[in-house]
């Protein structure tokens, strides 16, 4: 079933990091991917692991949904780690058969990029784990508010997120549902060639399109019915407060920024 | 009693490419503060129209739509209208704008200015005013079509509107969420003082209120107290409706003899009248 | 015609690692050809699910559907038969309309069934003759039509595969008075000339007790009740009890039982409510 998938992924909490600003976790979320790829050695990534594995604990997000949240991307990550292990050529050559060789650089490689894209979801996931969708966006619409002066529309962008999440889960019920009548007139989507199906998945995209359009259109009457001018005199009933936790927060990750620097150098010899 | 929203002779046309379509014809009427108003009507009465030219959302081709006074052709007073008249649509998926209960409700009060800690004030008792408050936390996907509704509802009364107008707000959930909708309505109405305009073409519901418009072609066909609408069954007929069951049943008996007052229009009058004339006949 | 058998049917929703809700518990049933076996429950009662399954749609975790006596799920060309033999009309069918013109629309299921042009001609212009759609709108686009006719355009669509069994989830939901009217009669008609077992969910309780022979009432993924439309309705505390809806005339005669009038609460269409109140009078009292 199609709406078993897992979409505003929010889990309600109380935890030091749901109660964080959703600006400072914004930041920070960012910081650490940009981080991750920083990291030259094992020493350093092993930190931003560690780090990660302490976020989740803060977090109080079951390890399980975490896991659950990597499963997309398990895909990739074989592939990327395949992908390592056979094309590093550089390093002891371990075995060697045909086309295919493999080194010990290229294991680590392989270790190293499957280690580094597992702890960037992670983070990203905990990110979305721990912030309702309208922290979310507002906290990017405030953090992207110096692009008004040169006449970005950050409001207008931050709206229409917020409401492409609101609708995401309305219209996968909406394409279930579509399916699901269509297959019942007997249409065949799984199997033929390409062409064939591409063509038998016109009858579910021009229903989904009409109403996609048909509730676009209700939804822009219903704002404007309730006021909505845009973001001009808007006032928020949730405000946003950075406090004590966020600080210690911004501390703690400039000295895992300097660790991983420190690491980088001192280590610098072991891969 | 004192006018809250006023039609004069409001005639409405859609313009479309291949025809001229008129919706409404030379309609006047009022909406009285406080009360429950009912609008009837098969599909294609103009009862839809009609509700979307109470709060500027069409204008009319002819005639004036008065809003507390206010002309809703000034495009200058339609924040001024909207702010005083809410609308709750047919479709409850379509109507909400966040992912979350509290916030889509704090969404009216938040295009108004409202200062933070009165709009949490403001949502927290229209939760509370339509019995949502425990869900204020929840997805909106995951709630019933009447619970939907219920939000939209407390989104319309945190802006802290006068008027409600409910658009076939009941027509496409289902009989339980329907009640919940319309004693919500009734509430907010005998309680809050609200005025509300309930479109509809459930009769069921249409009985329950204070007075009753049938639209019929665009026209007014009857206004009255439900008791004297739904007694002109050659009206009934002429405009597509039907007597709610109750009715039909009081009507049966009553022709076969037994004398029964007039104006029975719900399960509970009937099973109420039916009951005094066994009584006095004895035949218990 | 065919008869459809429901064997001890069970499903369940969600994947593995994730809570599993049972939308269908156990639920048997036999419709015998040419019934009109009317479908009553809460959304979220688990009908929808359960005649999903009529047609193969979906899966039961456990449990058998037979068809004439054969499972459809035995393989894929029984499943596939099935789907064509039981047509299946969701709730709000005009959503479903996508192709350039009505008849095109009503043509895409006789075209899936690969039947020869000149039958599926034919099929278009019967479905379309019985939901009353004038031949001029079958060369419109769908999206031209009125709200009504776009209801009934669908509804012929699967018409047009001339299922021996019709599933029909509550067709005339968001429809006024008129065209409730409209849409239950075209179905009664339907059934009347082909002689189809019809299968109709509806939340009014008065549109069942006064076209279905059979009754299933669902509560909690679960068969609540299921019997003549006599049986079922003479359970009005039961009904109330699970907060569903009652006829209103069967409301007005509990109400009165509990006020202590000897009348039978088993009464749910108008005639049976009138005779059963004015047979308290007997003769005397009616002059």
């Amino acid at each position: 079933m199609i709406r078993d998938v897992a979409i505003g992924q929010y889990l309600p909490g109380h935890s030091f990091l749901h109660k964080m600003d959703a600006r400072v976790k914004i930041v920070c979320t960012l910081a650490f991917i940009i981080a991750i790829f920083l990291c030259k050695n094992f020493w350093s990534l092993g930190l931003m692991v560690f780090a990660a594995l302490v976020m989740t604990l803060l977090s109080r997000v079951p390890f399980g949904q975490l896991l659950r949240s990597l499963r997309p991307v398990a895909f990739i990550l074989l592939f990327t780690a395949i992908l390592n292990l056979f094309y590093t050529k550089a390093g002891n050559v371990l075995w060697h058969w045909k086309i295919f060789t493999l080194t010990d650089r290229g294991i680590y490689t392989a270790v190293f990029m499957a280690v580094r894209i597992l702890s960037l979801i992670s983070v990203s996931a905990l990110l979305t784990f721990t912030t309702t969708p309208t922290a979310l966006t507002d906290g990017i619409e405030k953090l992207l508010s110096p692009l008004k002066l040169v006449k970005v529309p950050v409001h207008s962008l931050a709206m229409m997120m917020t409401l492409a999440l609101r609708f995401i889960p309305t219209l996968i019920e909406e394409i279930d549902r579509i399916m699901s009548a269509q297959k019942a007139r007997g249409a065949d989507l799984e199997t033929g060639g390409f062409i064939r199906r591409a063509k038998a998945l016109l009858p579910i995209l021009i229903p989904l399109f009409v109403s996609a359009f048909r509730r676009a259109y209700d939804l822009a009457y219903a704002m404007e019915c309730r006021c909505y001018r845009g973001g001009e005199g808007r006032t928020r009933m949730k405000q946003m407060r950075m406090g004590v936790r966020d600080g210690v927060a911004i501390a703690l990750f400039a000295a895992l920024t300097a660790g991983i620097f420190l690491l980088n150098h001192f280590f610098a010899h072991l891969i | 009693m004192d006018k809250i929203i006023e039609l004069k002779n409001v005639s409405f046309v859609y313009d479309t490419q291949e025809e001229q379509k008129p919706a409404l014809r030379n309609v006047s009427l009022d909406v009285r503060r406080g009360e429950f108003l009912a609008v009837i009507g098969h599909n294609g009465s103009g009862k839809s129209t009609l509700a979307k030219l109470l709060n500027a959302i069409l204008l009319p081709t002819e005639g004036q739509v008065l809003v507390e006074g206010m002309d809703t052709a000034d495009e200058d007073l339609v924040y001024e209208i909207r702010r005083r008249v809410g609308m709750v649509f047919q479709n409850p998926d379509n109507q909400i704008v966040a992912t979350i209960v509290e916030d889509d409700v704090a969404f009216g009060p938040e295009n108004l200015g409202v200062p933070p800690a009165e709009i949490r004030q403001r949502v927290d008792d229209a939760l509370r005013a339509v019995g949502m408050y425990e869900f204020r936390g929840a997805e909106p996907h995951k709630l019933s079509g009447g619970q939907k509704q219920r939000v939209a509802v407390a989104g319309v009364i945190a802006m802290r509107t006068d008027c409600i107008i409910f658009d076939e707000s009941t027509a496409m959930i289902d009989p339980k969420g329907r009640r919940e909708v319309l004693e919500t309505a009734k509430r907010l109405c005998r309680e809050m003082g609200i005025t509300v305009v309930m479109i509809t073409h459930f009769m069921e519901e249409a009985v329950q209120a204070d007075r009753v418009v049938v639209l019929d072609s665009g026209r007014v066909a009857a206004e009255g107290v439900p008791s004297e609408v739904f007694a002109d069954s050659a009206l009934l007929r002429r405009t597509g409706l039907e007597l709610p069951f109750a009715a039909k049943l009081a009507g049966k008996i009553r022709t076969a003899g037994v004398p029964l007052p007039d104006g029975l229009l719900t399960p509970d009058s009937v099973a109420d009248a039916l009951f005094a004339a066994a009584q006095e006949a004895e035949v218990i | 015609m065919a008869e459809l058998e429901v064997r001890s049917l069970t499903h369940r929703y969600g994947a593995k690692h994730m809570p599993q809700v049972t939308a269908v518990k156990d639920v048997s049933l036999r419709v015998q050809a040419g019934e009109l076996l009317g479908v009553i429950g809460h959304t979220g009662s688990g009908k929808s699910t359960l005649i999903q399954h009529f047609n193969g749609l979906l899966t039961p975790t456990s449990g058998e559907v037979l068809l004439d006596g054969e499972n459809i799920f035995r393989d894929k060309q029984a499943t596939r038969a099935a789907r064509f033999r039981v047509g299946l009309c969701f709730q709000y069918p005009e959503y479903q309309l996508f192709e350039e013109t009505v008849y095109k629309d009503i043509a895409f299921g006789p075209r899936n069934m690969q039947l020869p042009q000149d039958e599926i001609d034919r099929r278009v212009r019967r479905a379309a003759q019985f939901v009353e759609l004038p031949d001029a709108l079958l060369e419109k686009s769908p999206f031209d039509l009125s709200g009504g006719e776009k209801r009934r355009a669908a509804i012929a669509g699967v018409l047009a595969m001339e299922p021996e069994i019709l599933v029909l989830d509550e067709p005339t939901a968001g429809l006024d008075p008129k065209g409730r009217e409209t849409i239950l009669s075209l179905v009664a008609d339907y059934r009347r000339q082909t002689g189809s077992t019809v299968i109709l969910v509806s939340h009014s309780m008065e549109d069942i007790a006064r076209l279905a022979t059979k009754a299933l009432v669902m509560n909690r993924g679960e068969v609540a009740l299921y019997g003549t439309v006599d049986e079922v309705f003479s359970q009005g505390e039961r009904l109330v009890a699970m907060g569903l809806d009652v006829p209103a005339v069967t409301r007005i005669f509990l109400s009165l039982r509990e006020r202590g009038l000897p009348v039978r609460t088993d009464v749910y269409t108008l005639e049976q409510g009138a005779a059963e109140y004015l047979r308290l009078f007997g003769k005397g009292a009616r002059a």
